[in-house]
């Protein structure tokens, strides 16, 4: 929490801070992700800049109260401009002792520690894995280095509902707005956003106004709880961003991509129909998409993730905008159809939201794994463009590029989201609808000069759909002769078309802008990324430029083709460091390109990366101890060259 | 379904030949299901600019190419996945999907399996000469068992499945049999053309290569008569070269074959064929030769919602509920704030 003035408020004095980051940790039925993301509502409307990190465990309910079944949500909330959901914890809200055990760690020295007292006893200190006999909270280890409040949370909970004639369990269902209600009065935030939430959502949605007020009691207490219990020194407020001035809604990522994509489609003049198969952390696009009809927008939940993607492409044969969406897994799955989309040239767009991987891997884990899958996992020469949206809000952008991309190039387009960008929030200004330019599509009509696999200035082949007289032809996976889109074994047309195939990826770079470094064009280090981990390249790139270093960012969106002027980019920095959350994926392909001797921060934990993290990487680099290695991993948020 | 446009010229089963040559083995049974197909889409009056054939991967895959229309020979086993998209996005188009045992009972099992129940309107021909043919000869999921193949030399061990079995425990509304080169193969087809949702026609084909006569006793003039039994909606199923052989159902439910005129058996004891009897079309279907005379025709037939429709139709509910959304609307979802400047 960075310093501020204090001032006084009734008992309370409050503390201005610039920013502070809270942690909501709990059983994953203790409504962590709720609070969370009410608390982050509350805290865009009141004016911060916020960015978010649920983190969630891939069981829907892990054996309760074990540490295998925590969830968390973190949230970072600004008075400046943020990039990340903050690298340490200010305070924690701990529902049961597994969450304070598998969190603790990530509480700064001093930090605020929250603890609901009821569950800490004998059962679940023990679920928790804690020995016999022992409870944290009496340990004097924490007590120094935290300023932990012992609060009955349930047990106060219960009180302030006694009255309402509910169950035990419907009222133990409440405890998570107790907790959310007295966070709200520690950090000075008004309650009317919940409230309206609550009675929505139970009151009118679930037709269940009883369980609604009682949420909105519990949410009081709590709050109530902060203001008369006198044990809290001091409250918090966090002032309102210099956001630029607009209409604005929190976003994540997975939203973004579904607004993105419909707005396309509109743009478009198409149907947007969306085939997918439920798979984790990619299942929200599916979601709110099929909320979407009034939009036009047809959602198809297909019987796998191969008839997913071959509907899709049955889709863009017939005429219209056809998106499927997937996470690692399920793309490996799709690769033989992306190819068949590859070899008929139909525009199609395919969303991976990366996990951790191999196999099932860490699936609510953030990851970049995907990457060379995403360039390279297809049996043959087989290009697709790949793009990566930077930031929650960029999957909005992303994806209306990607559409674009698909329609004018004839080609499918891959976007890699990640975990952390799919379910992060942040801050979106609402963009002008009238602001756009409109996506051209053309469709043939004339028989006479029509040929299936004639092309454009672009290498584009003409999109001729079902339903035109005259222009019947036949599609297939089987290799087409260059014009006319004959099945062909020839030897000539099968390298002209595999050139073809890779000429057309190149030509989609006239069409993408130069890479822009942030910061200086030249000097002693480049930070080159790409995807999620754009807001901890940033900031870190930034604090270092703060300390006088020669150090410059660079994020890639374009990943195939990749921008024309990135070697000549590199070739401007004395040393060009890439951090990725796999073990050095685009390393391997910029050094194979380039010749460059980039060098690689890699992280493989299922969470992004610290701000700190680059930051000790950076200085390796600069002060030369990092010497020949080709790279270097964070253990337990540090990176030393003896990692 | 199609809809001929009046003013449009009636169309020839020749004007559906593309202009490729068509590159089966001489004498496979694939040519004569080609030609009654493109009779059938002249008789009935289709647009080759309407009509869609969808294929997998498979000698019967090839087909595609050979109709002038549009086409897509996909990849293996996912005809039906592709297909239903193609109908989502046009729900106008006719869209006939073709595939053979390997394709559609092997690796696109479970994409025949969905598109039958979610009765999207396509038309799908199952090709089942119960050998493996592009890839020279191995079993298939329909070869018998100890056939012996290149892939199973001391004999299959795996035991067959029925395609109309499957068809009809994957809730489809149309399921039926044909034989490549009997004259009753264009009548069905028709039908099924006609038919709203998803139909289902497995076609007994020689593979003259690799499985050639896999079908005589059903195909043979004389043999067929013993070994066949036409299906006609509210007649008796008789059979045999006198007609004078049933199917009767015994106080066991089970069929069997009985002689009119003996044991006291007339036509009137005879199973009378329903089309709208599930479980009367999952009994026929059970029916196989030698033990039975397997049955020809129509064996199952209803009428129900097709997916594409329906999804319109929530599509039109939607905007009807909520007015068509725009942009503005969509970017002003959610909770909605201010920032001043």
């Amino acid at each position: 929490m960075s310093a501020g003035s204090a001032q006084t408020q009734g008992n309370n004095p409050v503390k201005e801070v610039l920013s502070a980051v809270v942690r909501f940790a709990g059983d994953s039925g203790d409504g962590m992700q709720l609070a969370g993301t009410q608390f982050t509502e509350t805290s865009a409307i009141v004016g911060n800049d916020i960015a978010t990190l649920p983190d969630f465990p891939a069981e829907i309910r892990a054996p309760a109260g074990t540490v295998a079944g925590v969830s968390g949500f973190q949230i970072n909330f600004a008075a400046t401009d943020i990039h990340t959901p903050g690298d340490i914890v200010n305070a924690l809200i701990a529902m049961n002792p597994a969450a304070f055990k598998a969190h603790i760690d990530d509480v700064e020295t001093g930090g605020i520690v929250i603890v609901n007292d009821s569950e800490f006893e004998k059962v679940n200190l023990r679920k928790a894995g804690y020995p016999e006999g022992y409870n944290p909270l009496d340990d004097d280890q924490f007590n120094q280095k935290f300023k932990v409040y012992r609060i009955p949370i349930t047990r106060l909970n219960q009180e302030s509902l006694a009255d309402t004639g509910m169950g035990a369990k419907d009222i133990g269902r409440c405890k998570n707005m107790f907790a959310l209600g007295l966070i709200y009065w520690m950090y000075d935030k008004p309650l009317d956003t919940t409230i309206q939430y609550l009675e929505n959502y139970f009151g009118k949605k679930k037709k269940l106004p009883q369980v609604a007020q009682a949420n909105v009691t519990s949410l009081k207490a709590g709050f109530h709880f902060g203001e008369t219990a006198d044990i809290f020194a001091t409250r918090y407020h966090v002032a309102k961003a210099p956001i630029t001035p607009g209409k604005y809604r929190k976003i994540t990522g997975n939203e973004a991509l579904a607004i993105g994509l419909v707005t396309a489609s509109h743009l478009a003049e198409k149907t947007l129909i969306y085939c997918s198969y439920p798979i984790t952390p990619a299942s929200d696009v599916l979601h709110y998409l099929a909320a979407m009809r009034n939009y036009g927008v047809k959602t198809f939940q297909a019987e796998d993730e191969i008839a997913a993607v071959c509907s899709a492409i049955g889709v863009a044969f017939a005429g219209q905008l056809g998106v499927t969406g997937t996470s690692g897994p399920g793309l490996a799955l799709k690769a033989e159809a992306v190819g068949l989309a590859v070899m008929t040239e139909l525009p199609m767009i395919i969303l991976n939201v990366q996990r951790g991987g191999p196999s099932t891997g860490l699936p609510t884990k953030t990851e970049q794994s995907d990457l060379l899958q995403a360039l390279f996992g297809r049996n043959g020469d087989c290009p697709v463009v790949v793009l990566a949206p930077k930031s929650p809000g960029d999957c909005f952008d992303t994806a209306i590029e990607a559409v674009r991309i698909a329609f004018r190039h004839m080609i499918p387009v891959m976007i890699l989201s990640d975990g952390y960008l799919a379910n992060g929030a942040e801050p979106w200004m609402l963009p002008d609808a009238h602001s756009f330019d409109k996506i051209p599509v053309e469709h043939p009509t004339d028989a006479d000069t029509f040929e299936p696999y004639a092309r454009d200035e672009n290498l584009a082949r003409p999109w001729a759909i079902p339903g035109t007289p005259g222009l019947e032809h036949r599609l297939g996976g089987l290799e087409k002769e260059h014009i006319s889109g004959n099945v062909s074994y020839d030897p000539e047309n099968h390298q002209t078309m595999t050139d073809l195939r890779h000429e057309k990826i190149q030509k989609v770079c006239e069409f993408i802008p130069a890479i822009e470094p942030h910061g200086n064009a030249a000097g002693d280090l480049l930070v080159l990324g790409w995807g999620g981990t754009y807001g901890s390249i940033i900031t870190a790139v930034d604090n270092a430029r703060k300390a006088g270093h020669s150090v410059s960012a660079a994020h890639l969106r374009y990943l195939n083709p990749l921008p024309q002027n990135l070697g000549e980019l590199m070739s401007r920095f004395k040393k060009v460091l890439i951090p990725e959350l796999n073990t050095g994926q685009l390393r391997m392909l910029v050094r194979a390109k380039y010749l460059v001797d980039a060098k690689g921060l890699n992280k493989i934990q299922g969470k992004p990366f610290l701000i700190e993290e680059i930051e000790q990487a950076i200085e390796l680099m600069l002060d030369g101890s990092w010497g020949s290695r080709e790279s270097l991993t964070p253990r337990a948020h540090q990176v030393t060259v003896d990692s | 379904m199609t809809t001929a446009i009046p003013d449009a010229p009636k169309l020839t089963a020749k004007d559906f030949a593309s202009d490729q040559d068509v590159r089966w083995c001489p004498g496979c049974g694939d040519y004569a299901i080609l030609n009654q197909v493109r009779k059938v889409a002249a008789k009935l009056g289709s647009r080759r600019e309407k009509t869609v054939f969808v294929s997998g991967i498979g000698c019967s895959s090839r087909f595609p190419y050979y109709m002038n229309t549009y086409g897509f020979h996909t990849i293996h086993g996912r005809a039906p996945a592709l297909a239903t998209g193609v109908k989502i996005a046009n729900p106008e188009l006719d869209v006939w999907v073709v595939t053979g045992d390997g394709d559609g009972l092997s690796i696109g099992g479970n994409h025949l399996m969905h598109i039958l129940r979610r009765n999207v309107n396509v038309n799908i021909m199952l090709f089942n000469n119960r050998i493996y043919g592009l890839t020279k000869g191995q079993y298939s999921p329909t070869s018998e068992e100890g056939k012996k193949t290149k892939s199973s030399p001391m004999g299959s061990i795996d035991l067959p499945l029925s395609p109309l079995s499957l068809a009809l425990a994957c809730e489809a509304s149309f399921a039926a049999r044909a034989i490549d080169v009997d004259r009753g193969l264009a009548a069905i087809l028709e039908r099924a053309a006609l038919h709203k949702g998803t139909s289902f026609v497995e076609i007994y084909q020689d593979c003259n290569i690799f499985n050639h006569k896999a079908f005589n006793y059903a195909t043979d003039k004389q043999a067929k008569l013993e070994n066949t039994v036409t299906l006609e909606h509210g007649k008796p199923l008789i059979f045999g070269k006198d007609r004078n052989k049933g199917i009767m159902i015994d106080a066991n439910h089970k069929p069997q074959v009985v002689t009119i005129g003996q044991d006291g058996v007339s036509e009137a004891d005879l199973l009378l064929h329903d089309e709208h009897d599930e479980r009367l079309a999952f009994t026929l279907s059970r029916m196989n030769h030698p033990d039975f005379p397997e049955p020809m025709g129509v064996y199952y037939d209803i009428e129900d919602d097709c997916y594409e429709t329906m999804l319109d139709k929530q599509v039109a509910d939607a905007v009807k509920a909520k007015g068509p959304g725009t942009l503005e609307d969509l970017f002003n979802a959610g909770d909605i704030y201010t920032v001043e400047g």
